[in-house]
């Protein structure tokens, strides 16, 4: 049995080990996350479409892949690098191995990787292009084909994976006296952000990245959420038109992630690329407000600079490794956004409030409006 | 909010004498928690009664008080130091209770202490089962069903309710003393019984037995301002009826779904909160039904334990440092990560590499249990690796009880082992092996185990593995694969038919090497900067570069087992403290979570490894030190010297071979015959008849053990002819050098301990102890005391002389411990070790000569004449105090064995009494140990006839204080006769009520049984194992009971009075410097 795999970088750097999903050549981005479980979240949430994850944590795969904690339909990443890959999962809900998985979705994946070697490798030289192959153990030619991959930069990723139509999420839905209507700009959206408005009482209508601002209001909306996504917000221009639109119309926003850039870019603001990002699940952020440390889940490359945007936004949360902006609000109109994924899946649920908060903010507008 | 500025001195309460269930942890977290509130800049005060202690050292506390830790000595403490604040969460359970207790009684109240760490309602919520439940209750938290009883009646009706099994739970008890499973009613009665006796708040909790569920632990911090982090998760290989200390544990949690996890997280945050810690650390155990996921907790410890010291050293997240922050007033989000210096410590460390830790068991000791909820387990060894299988192996061999990794246990028949796959035992994981090797499916050692599949699978990689070892070749490619999978030399060697050292040498050649990788809280993501690392076999690794300076690696102890424990932790610190303080740079290898020494601070670079010569070497290899210690962690690295110096690594102090010289009778012999040292007439066996022409030479009673072991393992007095060949026949199966020592026993002589250090120029003897018990006991089970206060002048000579001719005969250079007997005046030498021993910390805290550290600095180059005063390096001057140090014993756990001492050693811990004269300091000793003397009361008097003389005047002088004498008819007619009026008691059998009934009914307070031969064993077993249960103090040897009865009258006098170890350092008629300033 042919087993081999090969693992290449632009800088040059070859590893070698076995596969561990579907057979193949795939490429993209180097990022590295550090969740020690969550890996099937990890996997299936689209934000990474274009990346390669290597996992910090070295046994991966050790309760399977279990019934309901998909984040999407289909995961979207390049490529998976582990150390060890678990073949013999245990757990009452396990429904599959993860190397069944990756095969079924034709995601290719590689292990026995010296994984904490190419993350302090990703960690001194920032995010690189590589690629996996199941096919190819020439260094050269891999290391050619790595270079010749498309930078994240200026990639129009949602695009890619947005739903193909708009569609109504019901799973989860826990009724409440007060209903409410989200629209939800789905960039890539994770499952778990609509199972928290769902359990929220909201009724959730998933539309695609390039819907209208016009479209969005028609569909009477309480608030809408700006979803995460993969990649670079700058070129999701369509989306940001809407945004301003929508600012204006005074409808509650509520940003995450990717959203949390596209809100800042209609905004007026900025964004630039991380050196190797935040991915992980034990990132510590204080909420200004509260002085409250909430553990985070997160998961980006870009980043908003907030010295860039106008004296009305204020910054809410920050991050307490490395001091950057996590959230911020508008002081005057119904909108703010978070960095990170209060959604979490995977990772601790210190920060679920915030949906909640999503929930005032719509209520007072629905008050007012009725008023 | 930053630190609390109302508050200037605080209290910290430590743990007392080691024992099972309360380690060596407790040393390291109150070590780390005193040295974060000095930092803070408070003035800081501790008591603990345990001399071989890091935190006891006279720098790390402003005031130190070595006194027993009742509630009486506490207030005495707080009356002299007037602390504002009390912080009894770095203790252990100890340290709580008495905290409790003392509240209770209205101490904290009357002099205005607060109590900080936890609040005293938060401490009861989380330890009185009830109030935990009604906690629980009321968040929606689930728990088992259970029944708290306060009396032994309706026993059948809860068992009804809860049907069997039931798991029995004594409140406010450690390490789960007292607690078991009963599989029916009679059981349950038996256990019920004991739990009442063993809980000092007399509530026993009935529950519905969660046996075989997943079993995890959280170790997460809480601040005031609600912040709240995990700090490690762990998940048990050994499923619910094992107790945590006695499982296998694996951090993090291996097979929790994030979801279930999340879960489970925030069910700690809420419990966490309802309980009200909000200023430290804790605890918290769930128990998860493996088909439904059904989450239970099973318990919480509002403090810092033994499970948060395995996760700080798992993760690098120093639990207890920041515990005592968070209780003088920080947050968590005021606090750096000292790992990484450039984040905060409020986060949840990510780990990049699989730890596991596996208990050590003193089966060699108290044979083979079944485990329950009590623990049993001595100490524990820790391996950190890339793979759970990697670091599986090196936990075993980190063990040191025999096993190379992952073996299997003895040949059985299927059924047997089935047996031994589903009784959880010391052994269990040996007969699984075996059984997978034997073909058996994972899915049926699953089913009779309970043991998660998922490890059941990681076993079967390793036994699949190792079955293709024997036919692999040894090219580089499946060299790499074996160690990737944790194999040792030994191992591959084993399998191959090879030596360790050729399997070694063509590893070496092949270039096949371990890589070393940080401990840095974060997996890689931020740099890092503290030198604490792990093997693992990887492409590359990241070893930051060392400081300048020549550098010293200190081979640690390994895990604590009964003769090798903290006291050679204490001395590696000292090492590595003396080492640094005069420019050196020391490199600390260890494997035992537990210690100080394994602290990343303890150390300028620390290999948290296996203590093997293969781990030991490859270490060696990337670090190039000067020299290695291997005189302070016990017999560990001093097995390992003779190879380490073999392979051409420079060994610092004495050389191995003047450790064997030591060591081999042989050549000690003629040693002590050209310097005539007296020693008693003695012969080496290697079969029975050699054993036996030899003793009959000698003339019974003989003493008799195998060369080469540690704390007089199979060590024995033998009376005849027939006890020798019975003897020989066990020792010569269970030992590694075939041969024995046989040496004349020199009964009722008086031993002494001695402990010196030579530079090859001069000696210096630094302690001198007289045992209290006669010769006979193990020196490491003795009370002794220093100075000795019964020799004569001629006797001290002699030792001094002796002591003197022989370290410099030996050429030791550093420390020498040596075992004196005296009998009528003559000296005879028992025997001599060069290396540091169990007393070293004693003898420094009795001192306030910092021993271990001197003796570093000797073995380094420096001499004695420019380290200590003339008149101290001459012996001429000594404490006008006295020390006296008593050893504790661990019966209580082991149902079934006698409580009596003997040859082999069975203590885990001390305490030292310490007061103006030899009367007082011993009955402080014995209150520190538990051993409560009575003032008043009856005395039950049972001695065998070689004792009956000397019984008289002790008992005369019993009866002079008040109390009255019981005996059975022999001894009562005895005692009678000589005019002391003494009442008749049934033997156990003879009659009702017997001295059992008595002792039940709390008549006797206090007993003194010398056990005879094994005729009369019977009855004085269960005398003094019902003495044990019932806490009422036995003594069972004439030594023991003459100090107790001066102790007595001393405790009928006046009350007695406590004092700083600082303090009585300023009476010593010499300066005390600690030389911690080069």
């Amino acid at each position: 049995m042919n087993d081999k795999a090969w693992l290449a970088l632009e800088d040059g750097t070859i590893y070698s080990g076995k596969a561990c999903g579907a057979a193949g050549e795939s490429g993209g981005e180097f990022v590295f996350n550090t969740a020690m479980t969550g890996y099937q979240e990890i996997l299936t949430d689209s934000s990474y479409a274009g990346q390669c994850v290597v996992m910090t944590y070295p046994l991966i795969g050790n309760y399977g892949i279990t019934a309901g904690d998909n984040e999407s339909l289909r995961p979207r990443l390049s490529g998976f690098v582990v150390r060890e890959m678990c073949r013999t999962p245990s757990n009452f809900e396990s429904v599959q191995p993860v190397g069944d998985f990756l095969k079924k979705h034709g995601i290719v994946g590689i292990e026995e990787i010296d994984t904490r070697a190419l993350t302090l490798k990703l960690r001194e030289k920032g995010a690189l292009r590589g690629i996996i192959s199941t096919l190819d153990g020439d260094a050269k030619r891999l290391v050619a084909k790595a270079k010749a991959l498309p930078s994240m930069a200026g990639q129009n990723l949602a695009k890619v994976v947005t739903c193909g139509e708009s569609y109504s999420w019901e799973e989860g839905f826990k009724p409440s006296d007060k209903p409410l209507h989200v629209v939800v700009m789905d960039f890539g959206v994770k499952h778990g952000i609509l199972r928290c408005l769902a359990a929220m009482g909201c009724k959730v209508t998933v539309v695609p990245t390039s819907t209208t601002a016009e479209r969005i209001v028609k569909l009477k909306p309480d608030g809408v959420l700006l979803s995460n996504g993969p990649g670079d917000p700058e070129p999701v221009t369509d989306a940001i038109e809407a945004i301003k639109h929508l600012l204006a119309e005074r409808v509650p926003l509520f940003g995450i992630c990717l959203g949390h850039q596209l809100l800042g870019l209609a905004l007026g603001g900025r964004t630039y690329k991380l050196k190797f990002g935040h991915h992980g699940s034990n990132h510590p952020v204080k909420d200004l407000e509260t002085g409250r440390i909430e553990i985070t889940s997160q998961n980006h490359g870009f980043c908003v600079d907030l010295k860039s945007l106008p004296s009305s936004i204020k910054t809410t949360h920050v991050n307490l490794n490395d001091g950057t902006s996590e959230g911020m609000a508008h002081t005057e109109l119904p909108a703010f956004s978070v960095q990170y994924h209060p959604e979490a899946s995977a990772g601790p649920h210190d920060s679920r409030y915030l949906f909640e908060r999503f929930k005032t903010m719509m209520l007072a507008r629905q008050e007012a409006r009725s008023r | 909010m930053p630190k609390r500025n109302d508050l200037k001195k605080i209290l910290v309460v430590g743990s007392g004498s080691i024992v099972i269930g309360q380690g060596c942890e407790f040393d390291y977290s109150g070590t780390q928690g005193i040295k974060a509130l000095r930092e803070e800049g408070y003035e800081v005060c501790l008591i603990n009664s345990n001399p071989a202690t890091i935190m006891t050292d006279p720098e790390l506390a402003d005031q130190t008080y070595i006194e027993p830790l009742t509630p009486e000595y506490l207030e005495k403490v707080i009356a002299i130091e007037k602390p504002q604040a009390i912080l009894p969460t770095l203790g252990g359970q100890t340290a709580l209770n008495l905290t409790v207790s003392a509240a209770e009684k209205g101490i904290l109240k009357r002099h205005n202490v607060e109590v900080i760490g936890a609040r005293l309602e938060t401490i009861r919520k989380a330890e009185d089962r009830q109030l935990f439940k009604q906690a629980m209750q009321k968040i929606g938290i689930d728990l088992p069903r259970s029944v708290v009883v306060t009396d032994e009646s309706d026993l059948k009706a809860v068992s009804r309710d809860l049907g069997f099994p039931i798991i029995v739970r004594a409140s406010f008890t450690l390490g789960g003393t007292g607690g078991g499973i009963a599989y029916h009613y009679d059981e349950l009665r038996t256990r019920v019984h004991a739990a009442f006796e063993m809980s000092p708040v007399k509530k026993v909790l009935l529950e519905e037995s969660v046996l075989g569920w997943k079993e995890y632990e959280l170790e997460v911090m809480r601040d005031y301002k609600d912040n709240f982090v995990v700090v490690c998760t762990i998940e048990n290989f050994d499923p619910m009826g094992v107790h945590t200390g006695d499982s296998i544990t694996v951090a993090p949690a291996q097979t929790l779904s994030d979801r279930q996890y999340q879960e489970m997280r925030e069910d700690a945050k809420r419990i966490i909160s309802e309980v009200g810690v909000e200023t430290g650390g804790c605890n918290i155990q769930f128990a998860v039904h493996p088909e439904t996921g059904r989450r239970i907790c099973v318990e919480i410890n509002p403090r810092v334990s033994r499970s948060s010291a395995l996760a700080s050293k798992a993760t690098g997240f120093p639990i207890a440092r920041l515990a005592a922050k968070l209780a003088v007033g920080y947050a968590l989000d005021e606090l750096p990560n000292d790992i990484t210096k450039a984040t905060l410590a409020c986060f949840e460390p990510a780990i990049d590499y699989v730890v596991v830790k596996a208990p050590r068991f003193a089966t060699e000791k108290f044979g083979e249990f079944t485990l329950d909820t009590a623990m049993k387990s001595v100490g524990e060894a820790m391996a950190i690796g890339r793979t759970f299988k990697e670091a599986l192996q090196k936990s075993l061999r980190g063990l040191e009880s025999g096993k190379k990794g992952l073996s299997g246990a003895e040949p059985l028949d299927p059924e047997t082992r089935l047996q031994r796959v589903a009784t959880p035992t010391s052994s269990r994981l040996y007969h699984i092996k075996s059984a997978l090797d034997e073909g058996l499916s994972v899915e049926r050692i699953h089913e009779v185990s309970r043991v998660d599949p998922w490890f059941l699978n990681q076993l079967k990689d390793i036994c699949d593995f190792e079955k293709t070892l024997a036919a692999m070749p040894l090219d580089a490619e499946h060299l790499f694969a074996a160690k990737r999978l944790g194999f040792s030399d030994a191992q591959i060697a084993l399998a191959k038919g090879l030596k360790e050292n050729k399997v070694r040498e063509r590893r070496w050649k092949l270039g096949v090497r371990p890589s070393y990788k940080l401990v840095d809280t974060c997996a890689g993501e931020f740099p890092s900067t503290t030198p604490y690392f792990y093997s693992t076999y990887e492409e590359t690794g990241d070893l930051l570069p060392s400081k300048s300076g020549k550098k010293v690696v200190i081979l640690g102890s390994g895990p604590n087992r009964i003769g090798q424990g903290i006291e050679f932790d204490y001395c590696c610190v000292q090492a590595s403290k003396a080492l640094r303080a005069h420019g050196w740079q020391s490199v600390m290898v260890n494997c035992n979570p537990e210690t100080v020494s394994t602290d990343y601070d303890s150390s300028d670079r620390l290999y948290f490894e296996p203590l093997t010569l293969e781990d030991t070497l490859e270490i060696i290899a990337v670090e190039k030190p000067m020299g290695v210690i291997v005189q302070f962690g016990g017999q560990t690295p001093l097995n390992l010297a003779a190879q380490l110096e073999k392979a051409g690594v420079p060994i610092v102090g004495t050389l191995p071979a003047a450790i064997d010289m030591a060591e081999d009778r042989r050549l000690f012999g003629a040693a002590l015959k050209k310097l005539k040292i007296l020693s008693p007439e003695h012969g080496i066996a290697a079969s029975a008849e050699a054993a036996l022409k030899i003793a009959r030479r000698i003339g019974y009673p003989v003493m008799v053990r195998p060369s080469y072991v540690l704390g007089g393992r199979m060590m024995e007095v033998v009376y005849d002819d027939p006890s020798l060949t019975d003897y020989v026949g066990r020792a010569l199966k269970a030992a590694t050098h075939p041969s024995l020592l046989i040496d004349r026993f020199l009964a009722d002589a008086t031993e002494v301990d001695v402990d010196a250090i030579c530079d090859g120029k001069d000696v210096w003897v630094a302690g001198i102890m007289e045992h209290i018990e006669e010769a006979g006991i193990h020196s490491g089970d003795s009370a002794c005391t220093l100075p000795p206060h019964s020799l004569s002048p001629a006797a001290l000579v002699t030792i001094r002389e002796n002591t003197r001719k022989l370290a410099l005969h030996l050429k030791v250079k550093g420390l020498m411990n040596v075992q004196y007997a005296v009998k009528d005046g003559a000296v005879y030498i028992l025997e001599a070790n060069p290396r540091a021993s169990r007393t070293v910390p004693f003898v420094s805290k009795a001192t306030g000569l910092p021993i271990a550290r001197i003796a570093t600095w000797v073995m380094m180059g420096k001499p004695l004449k420019k380290l200590i005063a003339p008149a101290v390096l001459r012996g001429e001057v000594e404490p006008a105090y006295t020390a006296t140090k008593e050893a504790v014993m661990p019966f209580i756990k082991f149902p079934g064995v006698d409580p009596r001492l003997g040859p082999e050693m069975k203590s885990t811990g001390e305490v030292m009494g310490l007061d103006t004269d030899f009367p007082r300091s011993f009955a402080k000793s014995q209150e520190a140990a538990g051993m409560l003397l009575p003032t008043s009361g009856s005395v039950f008097v049972s001695v065998r006839d070689e004792d009956k003389a000397q019984i008289v005047p002790m008992a005369r002088s019993l009866r002079q204080l008040g109390f009255t004498l019981v005996a059975t008819r022999n001894t009562a007619d005895f005692l009678t006769r000589h005019g002391l009026e003494t009442s008749r008691v049934a033997k156990v059998g003879e009659g009702k009520p017997d001295v059992v009934d008595l002792m039940k009914q709390r008549s006797l307070s206090l007993v003194i049984n010398t056990p005879s031969g094994k005729r009369s064993r019977a009855d004085g077993f269960s005398i003094r194992r019902t003495a044990l249960e019932l806490n009422i103090p036995c003594i069972t040897n004439l030594h023991s009971a003459g100090a107790a009865v001066h102790a007595i009258a001393v405790l009928q006098g006046a009350s007695m009075g406590v004092k700083s170890l600082q303090a009585h350092y300023r009476t010593l008629p010499y300066a005390v410097d600690l030389g911690l300033k080069s």
